[in-house]
């Protein structure tokens, strides 16, 4: 909120200076964003008054004026505006002024006239406003008097970022209290009296909804003059606040409501048909707003209707065919008070926000409304005359926001700060809030004032203490460790191992966003069900990832793009996808690769295949120690190589993919060499066990190497579980050596040959022994894969 | 065969011992050896020749040319070992290196700054008896709203940009919703930290549609504003390895309260005013305060008995300010050349 020092302080006694002031506001709470000091003018720019006007001897376009400027005799100025005319007050920039953007005035001789000076227009001064030719200012402007004074040019404009529960300090009133609270001073605005009916004009007003609408006051205010302009120095308040000046009675009601937090409305009387009815809209209702906005109106929103229909959405703006006008004469004025809920959720449901709903739905005080249309038919009255006609306060008082006395006991603020605050000091405290207080024997019973919505049991009351003790009061106390670690055990890894792993081998961690491109999962991962974001911020990030493979790629490709060629790229993270009707989160870790294995290309430059990759994933595998858990095997995946793809299991179950990328969508990413593609479910890696002791064989192990030659189509690992399954427990370790095709190995079969380590725990082995172990083993292979020994 | 006398024998011993010392292989040495000392070597054949010898010269004769074979052993023996030295030397200087260049292999790769921004954190909360804790990135409303005691009409709701996946759900606009996670399932006294990526929807230099948070929750007997205090000025001072000050100021989260947001004393200019902390000297780094008793209400703990305190930090913040990123969009950019700067 935006708020201007000079009406703050017009509202509070202090002495303190603007730097002091916000530092004090935003340790209370009131986070005071910055401070913008506000243009102003020469001080030799006046206010001068146009006493006589004659038309210059040598141009039909320009006048000569006697403009007086207080002092005994009025200087002769040459002026071209259209509204120069005897009685006008405008701003008089004396010789030697100096005007934003035009330097300094000198002693003009215009068409052989001399002027002594120059009347200026709104532009010409840096306001913004919606007069042609020279500015005009009110009766109010005092002759010779500087405009800086005049208009309060000499100013500084808070902007306090009010957090969602302080709606009480949405006003000059409201942070003029918190000022007063926080320097020990007293509010003190201008004087608000009741102002007297002068016509017993009345209008019908019925509230259907009481709930809803506890509270409606409303007033008649007959006979305004159309061409009565808004004050000088309401117009000025309104524009550092940073509202634009509209028409009169709108800039009242907006002023009042800038200055009491009270929101307003003015309802062309002449327009309303026959009485004010609030109530819920019904189906099929529409509006035409103020804002040029036509609406069909949700049904069950709170209304403002006249007999004929809505008239205003309630607390949020107003409608079209009721509105002022610049010929309005009669006004109806509103000043309501409406529940929050009620508000709040409409405004956002239908897309509005406004002044005026921005209050009430943070919840402006019950106990204002009356006040509030006072001081607008005072300052309407002033300025456009007119009658008033009596109060109409329609009420439910059962209906209205009521403050609860709650209890705040000494010893829960004390356990709750830590820290003990003597009772005078609490006391002070809460006084100075406005706060109704009881000393209780423990503690005191408060009654909240009324504009203190967000105020509601003994925790608010804590913070509302500390907040004016101060929070820098208290003091910090040194942490001792708890003992936590519950849930940290030995059989689970933590995930930061396996990333330590590949960033060791050169791997480079990325992270990209969890939503992707519909066209770049439908390549990565077609046939998966997506889920995709209501209102997404961009279409190209409007699903949510269900592999990490398509932030991968397209970090991948930009990185290429930027001529890297060996990236080698992982990242960890959650995949969203959607198991029968099921929508599960599921943590992954997965990589993408490309180019030469090595750094170095003085080496011979090789690129990096499939077994190189294979080779970093089964070293990953290892680390938790249950290698032999693990299977790849060869597999199909829509994003992969149909040759080169192994589905990675840990004891039959899936868990990951690893491959090299299908030529043809490595090519849709503009690569040219290949990439490898490896993804794993973060479960199956981190899960491990505690290791447990087995005693170490005192007897030799005995090795042996067989050569089978067996049909291609046989998978090595087929072949090495198959020698594993059938060893028995004095085979202890299978390791391949050497795989052969050619002269001595028939077409169509390769030669895989492989060392068995062979050890007994409570005995050496004898050739029997060994013979025994190799012909289950090669039986077995020829039972299950045909392979035979190579002879 | 020259006569064998005594002065015969110097000369062969003089002429065998240079062959030897001269000789320049391994192969001409053992030709030497047989030359001299084989079956039928000159040495050798001497000893067949001390029966020719008078009677009283034997002795001496033969004492000698067993001296002399002596001799030329250990020669072909010291001969032997320096030229194996000699040739290991010669193979050492064949096989030298220019070790200067590149090492295959040689380059670690990195840790995205967020994790290693995150890790940092964790491992100092860690050494304060925090538990780790996660939940899952899309949430149910009543977790990341309405249990945080943030009602659906809440103005609150409106600042927080969120993404919808259906009417009920959404992907979390913080970490909070871990708080409520882990309250579920554990009792106090219970201290964890929840890192995670939270989305919002807003784009912009200064803000990703996803970013980074640490949740933070300790809860128990007697925890106080005062502990809240202290383990944030204890985190900060040891994350940025500096005396930093703290400026806790009045805020306003539903699910907390008092609530406060926190400062730290500029890191860049030590609070004399620069253009990270525009000319304030502080630097918004944190929101925080002590739970609220509606949150303690919907997990079913009695906020009579226990009190606690949570914050929420952001990590991108502390990335940046860290590491002197200015640009957070860089983050997630995941240029190589960027990625490359965190070992």
């Amino acid at each position: 909120m935006l708020i201007n020092e000079t009406w703050l302080k017009s509202w509070v006694k202090t002495d303190i200076d603007v730097t002091d002031l916000s530092e004090s506001l935003t340790l209370a709470g009131l986070e005071v964003a910055g401070v913008t000091r506000c243009e102003s003018l020469s001080p030799q720019v006046v206010v001068g008054e146009i006493v006589a006007i004659e038309n210059h001897p040598s141009s039909n376009k320009l006048t000569l004026c006697d403009v007086d400027i207080g002092k005994h005799r009025p200087l002769k100025v040459v002026c071209g505006a259209p509204n120069a005319r005897v009685g006008v007050k405008s701003a008089m920039a004396l010789i030697g002024a100096e005007l934003p953007g035009k330097g300094k005035i000198a002693k003009a001789r215009i068409q052989d006239i001399v002027s002594s000076g120059m009347l200026c227009s709104f532009a010409e001064l840096g306001i913004d406003e919606d007069v042609d030719g020279i500015a005009e200012f009110d009766s109010t402007a005092k002759n010779g008097v500087p405009v800086n004074d005049h208009l309060g040019l000499v100013d500084n404009v808070l902007d306090i970022e009010l957090t969602p529960n302080r709606g009480d300090c949405l006003s000059v009133s409201g942070i003029a209290r918190e000022v007063s609270t926080l320097t020990s001073t007293v509010v003190r605005g201008p004087k608000l009296k009741p102002y007297r009916a002068t016509s017993g004009r009345k209008f019908s007003i019925s509230i259907k909804v009481p709930e809803d609408c506890p509270r409606y006051v409303g007033r008649v205010i007959e006979g305004i003059r159309v061409d009565a302009r808004t004050p000088d120095f309401i117009r000025e308040r309104l524009r550092k606040c940073g509202l634009r000046p509209i028409s009169l009675a709108v800039d009242i009601t907006n002023y009042v409501m800038l200055e009491l937090g009270q929101p307003m409305h003015a309802f062309d009387l002449d327009k309303l048909n026959r009485g004010i009815i609030v109530r819920h809209s019904r189906k099929g209702e529409e509006i035409d707003l103020l804002d040029g906005s036509h609406m069909e109106i949700p049904a069950g929103t709170l209304l403002i209707a006249d007999y004929r229909g809505p008239i205003a959405l309630a607390g949020i703006m107003g409608g079209a065919d009721t509105a002022i006008s610049g010929e309005t004469t009669h006004i109806l004025l509103e000043s309501a008070c409406f529940r929050p809920g009620a508000i709040a959720g409409r405004a956002r449901a239908i897309g509005m926000h406004t002044d005026s709903s921005h209050r009430f739905e943070r919840g402006v005080d019950p106990e204002l409304q009356v006040t509030a249309i006072q001081r607008a038919t005072e300052l309407l009255v002033s300025a456009a005359g007119g009658s008033a006609g009596p109060v109409i306060d329609v009420v439910s008082k059962k209906d209205m926001p009521r403050r609860q006395d709650i209890t705040l006991r000494r010893e829960r603020l004390h356990s709750v700060l830590g820290i003990k605050i003597r009772d005078v000091e609490v006391e002070r405290i809460l006084n100075r809030l406005g706060m109704n207080v009881r000393a209780l024997l423990k503690g005191w019973r408060v009654r909240p004032p009324s504009p203190r919505y967000d105020i509601e049991g003994e925790h608010d009351l804590i913070e509302e203490v500390a907040r004016i003790y101060g929070y820098q009061n208290i003091p910090a106390v040194s942490p001792r460790a708890e003992p936590g670690h519950r849930n940290r055990t030995e059989s689970r890894l933590t995930p930061d191992r396996f990333k330590h792993f590949l960033v060791d081998r050169d791997y480079r961690e990325i992270i990209s966003y969890s939503f992707v491109d519909p066209t770049d999962q439908a390549r990565m991962d077609p046939g998966n069900d997506t889920i995709t974001l209501k209102n997404p911020i961009a279409s190209n990030m409007s699903v949510m990832r269900t592999t990490l493979w398509t932030g991968l790629i397209t970090i991948l490709a930009s990185n290429y793009r930027r001529q890297h060629r060996r990236i080698r790229l992982f990242e960890t993270g959650h995949v969203f996808l959607t198991e029968s009707n099921q929508r599960i989160e599921k943590s992954r870790f997965g990589g993408a690769v490309t180019g030469p294995l090595m750094r170095n290309d003085w080496g011979d430059g090789r690129l990096i295949d499939f077994f190189d990759v294979k080779g970093e994933i089964e070293s990953l595998l290892a680390i938790n120690g249950c290698r032999e858990a693990f299977s790849f095997l060869p597999g199909r995946h829509p994003a992969l190589h149909p040759g080169q793809c192994a589905r990675i299991t840990r004891s039959g179950k899936t868990i990951g993919w690893l491959g090299r990328m299908h030529p043809i969508l490595q090519k849709e990413y503009g690569l040219d060499q290949p990439v490898y593609l490896f993804e794993m479910e973060m479960k199956g890696l981190i899960e491990s066990s505690v290791p447990e002791y087995e005693p170490i064989s005192k007897f030799p192990a005995t090795r042996r190497d067989l050569s089978i030659v067996v049909d291609q189509s046989v998978s090595a690992s087929r072949l090495r579980d198959t020698i594993n399954s059938s060893g028995g427990k004095r085979l202890v370790d299978v390791e391949l050596f050497d795989i052969y095709q050619g002269k001595g190995v028939p077409d169509g079969q390769r030669s895989l040959s492989y060392t068995l380590t062979l050890q007994d725990s409570s005995r050496n082995l004898t050739d029997e022994d060994i013979e025994e172990v190799t012909r289950r083993i090669l039986n077995a292979v020829e039972k299950r894969t045909g392979g035979k020994l190579r002879t | 065969m020259s006569n064998p006398t005594l002065e015969n024998l110097q000369i062969l011993a003089r002429e065998s011992l240079d062959s030897i010392e001269a000789s320049r292989d391994a192969d001409e040495l053992e030709m030497l050896r047989v030359r001299y000392l084989g079956k039928k070597g000159i040495v050798t054949e001497q000893l067949k020749l001390i029966p020719t010898l008078e009677p009283v010269d034997r002795k001496d004769f033969g004492q000698s040319v067993n001296s002399l074979k002596q001799k030329l052993n250990q020669a072909i023996k010291t001969r032997s070992e320096s030229l194996a030295r000699d040739a290991i030397e010669s193979q050492l200087v064949s096989e030298e290196l220019d070790v200067t260049l590149p090492g295959r292999y040689g380059t670690a790769g990195s840790v995205h700054p967020i994790t290693r921004t995150i890790t940092r954190m964790q491992e100092i909360f860690d050494g304060l008896g925090f538990d780790v804790a996660e939940g899952p990135e899309i949430e149910d409303e009543f977790y990341n709203f309405d249990a945080l005691n943030i009602p659906a009409e809440h103005p609150a709701r409106a600042m927080h940009d969120t993404f919808y996946v259906d009417d009920s759900r959404v992907l979390r606009t913080h970490t909070s919703p871990v708080q409520i996670r882990y309250m579920e399932d554990h009792t106090p006294p219970l201290q964890v930290v929840a890192p995670g990526r939270v989305y919002r929807c807003d784009s912009d230099i200064t803000h990703t549609p996803m970013f980074h948070q640490i949740e933070g929750l300790s809860v128990g007997e007697g925890v106080t504003f005062g502990h809240l205090k202290g383990v944030l000025t204890h985190f900060l001072q040891a994350f940025f390895e500096a005396d930093l000050k703290l400026q806790f100021r009045p805020s306003y989260f539903p699910f907390t309260e008092p609530s406060a947001e926190v400062d730290i004393s500029c890191v860049f200019c030590g609070g004399n005013g620069c253009r990270v902390c525009k000319q304030t000297g502080w630097i918004e780094i944190l929101g925080c305060g002590m739970v609220h008793p509606a949150v303690f209400k919907h997990v079913k703990i009695d906020s009579e008995k226990y009190t606690g305190y949570a914050f929420g930090l952001g990590v991108e913040r502390l990335a940046m300010l860290r590491y002197g990123i200015d640009d957070l969009r860089m983050l997630f950019e995941n240029d190589v050349s960027f990625l490359a700067q965190f070992h």
